[in-house]
């Protein structure tokens, strides 16, 4: 019987597979998102200073709003554009 | 007892004194109200996102204060709004996340967000000839160059033969 280490792939076969995402507020704990901190916020929306979707960043129901909560103020107070381009 | 916190924006044009003679209206506003005042931040003059009453740029304050009621902060937005001086206000109820996160904040235990660039480059692409440059400068001067080398070197030839 040959074993697993004997078994020789013509190509890689992590290659394909995709990390899997996970939630960053419920992995390190984070329970407070700060408005005021905008390079924080940069992570959760796009170029155009929309929000990201939760398929993307990978945040639970509970944080994604709380993120979108988060935005929001930052924008009412100048901290982060209603719109922008090239953001990044 | 809750924990609110309220940011404004004062209008630059103004003088350095009448900066802080605006806000000191508010705290004092807020003390004769019956709140205790937890912590005034002064931010400083920022460049906003966007121009707010044509204008590029303001000095951001927030105070964190406490209140039995929150009658006190119907009182206290009618004042700011009335104010020419004020350009833009938020006030925030905090809860108790947020209450310990600025105690954090302010004791030093966090601070603002960084963007790692340098920590994010080998997870994305063809990593190992990005690392090699980064830790053959490391250990040099007294080791030769040719210890690190086979290690290097033998990985990248497993890759190949799977």
């Amino acid at each position: 019987m040959a074993s697993r280490d004997d078994i020789k792939f013509l190509s890689n076969p992590t290659i394909g597979s995709q990390r899997k995402k996970y939630c960053r507020f419920k992995k390190f704990g984070i329970k407070y998102i700060d408005y005021k901190d905008s390079e924080f916020l940069l992570q959760f929306i796009n170029e155009q200073g929309k929000l990201l979707p939760r398929r993307i960043t990978g945040n639970s129901l509970k944080y994604q709003k709380l993120v979108a909560v988060a935005v929001k103020r930052s924008r009412h107070l100048g901290i982060l554009p209603y719109v922008a381009d090239l953001l990044k | 007892m809750n924990q609110y916190e309220v940011n404004f924006i004062i209008d630059p044009v103004l003088s350095g004194d009448e900066i802080k003679s605006t806000a000191g209206i508010y705290e004092t506003l807020l003390k004769d109200q019956g709140c205790t005042i937890v912590h005034v931040n002064e931010m400083g003059l920022r460049q906003l996102a966007y121009p707010i009453n044509k204008k590029s740029s303001g000095v951001y304050y927030c105070i964190e204060f406490t209140s039995l009621t929150g009658a006190v902060i119907g009182k206290m937005e009618l004042s700011l709004r009335r104010d020419e001086r004020i350009m833009r206000f938020l006030t925030v109820k905090l809860d108790k996340y947020g209450v310990k996160y600025n105690e954090d904040r302010r004791s030093g235990k966090i601070t603002s967000y960084k963007k790692k660039e340098a920590k994010k480059k080998p997870y994305e692409g063809v990593a190992p000839a990005v690392k090699e440059e980064i830790i053959a400068p490391v250990p040099v001067p007294e080791v030769i160059a040719a210890v690190p080398t086979p290690e290097v070197i033998s990985p990248i030839v497993v890759a190949e033969e799977e």
